[in-house]
């Protein structure tokens, strides 16, 4: 009780002020608001928007905790201090307090700088603009942490979360305003402003940064490779799947392998797609659609390879003579259609749309992904790419729509 | 001939406090009011001044635009009161009700002997014509445009609303005179749809052409039953009459009396026995509501109409002109802990984010008027979809009511929805916008323009 009306005191005590909508974002955050209905239906369903960003976060929960156990395992892994996985999901090699200790050390601070940064930065523009805070930054601050490579430097990070939310979406006017993704925008920053230290093969691992400077240095130490599936492949190395590679098809699939810190783990992905349809906050239509694009795209650079339309010397090779459906368990492309794709504010908006939208995120992910050189992974290009033309498709849709109501019109009158 | 149509999307909001089938007869009230807001778009202009006696179904104002279109007293007495509002607008009517009633006698009528130009007179003359109401716009039909069809809805749907078929039992001599007035104001057809499974008083009249409709709401609704039968297209009109309207229009044909008695459900969880009761027009709803109880008096939401669509009328307010149920629920003024992240069990939602109501489809809920949420810009897609069962894109249309663009309005549909299908998207509504005023003032706006 007391808590309850002392908040509420307070909230007649702001009410008008400027400092208000800070102190009533942090008001519902603790209660559900006592407002009632004025205008129309008097009663109203359950879901409000902070339910949907929630539900939203409770499915990137296992990829955040994945992520921080298998950042101490890589890093423990490539300096040797550890065997690699042998019992499955559950190997006692990669659930340990070891890999844990790492984890927090390195990922806790990239969710401190992605939500403190980015929950200012919405205050701030709240208090001025004199609205509430609203929720899509819950979602893009927890995505952020996920998206980006382990040894990626705080102050980067800062800096492309302030120019994410200000030029991704404040300047549109907010949450749902937006054209692109805010966590992609804010990924796309860091790629193209730094792009020798993220596109490398050092950053995907805690530690074979330093490592590499010291060796530099002149130190007597063995190099720590921190390539990711797609850069081996997208190099030609024998790397997934055959018997002497590095990694098995079920190491990509359950998610022991290098790179960005919520990507790896196909599996954990997949459970987070069938809460997402379950509950009825992701769009399944997206994901789906978006799958089949991948493949279809797969299968066609598989049809090139294996029509010997490209020789073997090329160094697209390797990549599209991948398996058409590896592609979907390595690199961030699982983790970008469930997550990334089904944004709803940036995504097309008529179902019709979702299924289009959908199949060319799939389709141009793996284009980008064989025939960029310098960085193998497509996924979050080809998403803001179709960002940008979602309203177009929505456009067609919805003038398919107007035009079976004309054309009732003039069967009427002819 | 009848057709069987069947909606497959929608959402049935069942709520405790159903009414029961019995009938008792409402506390005679002392006081009647009439709104002219209830009647969308009409600007009054008093014919019987404070102070006059008239009698029931003598006009108390026409409107402004058309002075053949007049307003009826509901009962006999004085005008002893009519309240203003900001510049000089008539808010209310109120008339002292005789302890016995007088109506005005405008004659018993052979329908069938009457052609249409007769009757739309008659119906103008005795105050009747304010029941009809047309789409597009969703305002009283403009008497001078003769509709391709009529429209009558014999299945209700919304929450808790008075069942139909109960409220038409044994009056089927009224609604066939009526019937047969309307059919012959148009060269279509009269479209009457019931319930699938339903008895309805409906079922054995001449002049129409029945419909079987079933499905959840918005099912009921006239809208997504025209959109079924006969889709409208720019330029057409089709009128929409409430069943319950037609007894009062057969009566008054059959007897030259305008009696406004209307059989109406009261519901909702804070009754303490929902049940129906005869009462009238513009009676005050504390005549209805205390004779029946209420359960925690101080925070209670009386609302004329269905929790939907109808209007917050207080305790001492009144029977609205159209609506035919009285609902009484919780005011929702209070906070939740953890309001918004928590489980929730005893609310209704679309979604499975953590509420339960998808494990219990047949479980009544007892809903109160918390927004469950604060205001937000629309950013959730595909919902609205789910329970709007019409060929358009709701979320499309509502953004083009809010930016007023007209050309997209039309395209987008317009023509075809009144505010109150939009009732279902705004229930459900992530971002808890008011759906039903963005259309309703879409609808003004094209009115105005485009008329």
């Amino acid at each position: 009780m007391g808590l309850k009306d002392k908040l509420h005191k307070l909230k007649l005590k702001y009410q008008g002020k400027k400092m208000a909508p800070a102190f009533n974002a942090i008001h519902t955050f603790l209660y559900l608001p006592n407002e009632t209905t004025h205008s129309g239906s008097h009663v109203r369903g359950a879901d409000d928007l902070k339910r949907t960003m929630n539900t939203v976060i409770m499915a990137l929960l296992p990829c955040l905790i994945f992520g921080m156990f298998n950042a101490g395992y890589q890093h423990h892994l490539a300096l040797g201090e550890i065997e690699a996985v042998s019992n499955g999901f559950f190997s006692l090699e990669f659930w340990s307090w070891d890999n844990l200790v790492i984890g927090l050390w390195k990922v806790l601070p990239l969710v401190v700088i992605s939500y403190g940064v980015g929950l200012g930065v919405e205050f701030l523009f709240a208090v001025i603009k004199g609205h509430e805070v609203e929720e899509g930054y819950l979602v893009t601050g927890m995505l952020v942490p996920l998206i980006v490579p382990i040894d990626t430097p705080l102050w980067m990070l800062a800096v492309a979360v302030i120019f994410g939310v200000v030029i991704g979406k404040e300047v549109f006017g907010g949450t749902g305003m937006n054209i692109l993704n805010p966590a992609l925008t804010i990924r796309a920053f860091l790629f193209f402003a730094y792009p020798t230290w993220m596109s490398g093969d050092k950053v995907w691992v805690h530690g074979a940064v330093e490592r590499a400077n010291e060796i530099a240095n002149g130190a007597q130490l063995d190099a720590i490779s921190g390539e990711t599936i797609l850069g081996g492949l997208a190099q030609g190395k024998n790397i997934l799947g055959s018997a002497d590679a590095s990694y098995s098809i079920s190491d990509a699939f359950l998610g022991f392998v290098p790179g960005s810190v919520g990507e790896t783990s196909a599996l954990l992905i997949l459970l987070g797609a069938l809460f997402l349809i379950f509950t009825k906050i992701g769009s399944w239509r997206i994901m789906l659609s978006a799958v089949l694009g991948a493949l279809v795209m797969g299968l066609i650079f598989n049809g090139v390879t294996s029509s010997g339309w490209i020789a073997e010397s090329s160094k697209f090779y390797a990549l599209m003579n991948l398996e058409f459906w590896q592609h979907l368990i390595v690199g961030g492309i699982a983790f970008g259609i469930v997550y990334m794709a089904t944004d709803p504010v940036t995504a097309s908006q008529t179902n019709k749309g979702k299924w289009i939208y959908g199949f060319l995120i799939g389709f141009i992910s793996i284009l980008i992904r064989v025939f960029n050189p310098a960085y193998p992974e497509g996924v979050f290009l080809a998403i803001l790419l179709m960002n940008v033309f979602a309203p177009t498709i929505d456009h067609y849709v919805v003038q398919g729509n107007i035009k079976k109501r004309m054309k009732r019109l003039k069967l009427k009158t002819a | 001939m009848s057709k069987d149509i069947r909606i497959r999307k929608g959402l049935d909001i069942k709520l405790v406090g159903e009414a029961e089938k019995v009938t008792a007869e409402a506390t005679k009230s002392n006081v009647y009011a009439i709104k002219p807001d209830d009647f969308h778009g009409i600007v009054p202009k008093v014919v019987a001044k404070q102070g006059t006696e008239v009698k029931a179904g003598e006009p108390l104002f026409h409107s402004k635009s058309n002075e053949k279109m007049l307003f009826p007293s509901p009962v006999s007495g004085e005008i002893v009161e009519i309240v203003r509002g900001a510049k000089r607008k008539i808010l209310t009517f109120k008339i002292l009700a005789d302890k016995e009633q007088q109506y005005a006698d405008f004659g018993s009528k052979d329908v069938n002997a009457m052609n249409g130009k007769d009757i739309k007179d008659h119906l103008l003359a005795s105050g009747c014509w304010p029941f009809i109401k047309q789409r597009p716009y969703d305002v009283i039909a403009n008497p001078d445009v003769a509709p391709k069809a009529i429209f009558i809805s014999g299945y209700a749907t919304a929450p808790l609303a008075a069942d139909i078929d109960y409220v038409l039992a044994g009056k089927e001599n009224e609604l066939q005179a009526a019937i047969t007035a309307l059919s012959k104001l148009t060269e279509g057809q009269v479209h009457v749809s019931v319930a699938k499974n339903g008895n309805s008083p409906l079922n054995g009249l001449n002049h129409v052409t029945l419909h079987n409709v079933s499905g959840p709401h918005p099912a009921g609704n006239p809208s997504v039953q025209i959109a079924k039968i006969d889709p409208i297209n720019k330029g057409e009109v089709v009128w929409v009459v409430n069943p319950q309207d037609l007894i009062i229009i057969g009566e008054l044909l059959l007897t030259g009396k305008f009696n406004a008695e209307r059989t109406i459900a009261l519901a909702g969880s804070c009754v303490k026995t929902p049940k129906y009761y005869k009462t009238k027009i513009g009676a005050a709803v504390s005549s209805v509501v205390y004779t029946a109880g209420v359960i925690n008096e101080a925070d209670i939401r009386v609302i004329s109409g269905d929790v939907l669509t109808g209007n917050n009328v207080k305790p001492d307010g009144n029977l609205g002109y159209y609506h035919t149920m009285i609902s009484v629920i919780p005011e929702g003024d209070d906070y939740e802990f953890f309001g918004w992240n928590k489980p929730i069990f005893n609310k209704i939602s679309p979604s499975r984010a953590l509420t339960f109501s998808w494990l219990f489809p047949n479980k009544k809920y007892d809903l109160n008027t918390n927004t469950n949420g604060e205001h937000r810009a629309f950013v959730v897609t595909g919902n609205y979809e789910s329970v709007f069962p019409f060929d358009i894109y709701p979320l499309q249309l509502l953004k083009a009511c809010a930016v007023n663009d007209l050309d997209a309005m039309e395209q987008l549909g317009m023509y075809e929805i009144a505010p109150e299908d939009f009732a279902l998207t705004e229930f459900i509504c992530v971002s808890k916008q008011p759906h039903q005023q963005i259309i309703r003032e879409g609808l003004d706006l094209m009115l105005k323009e485009i008329g």
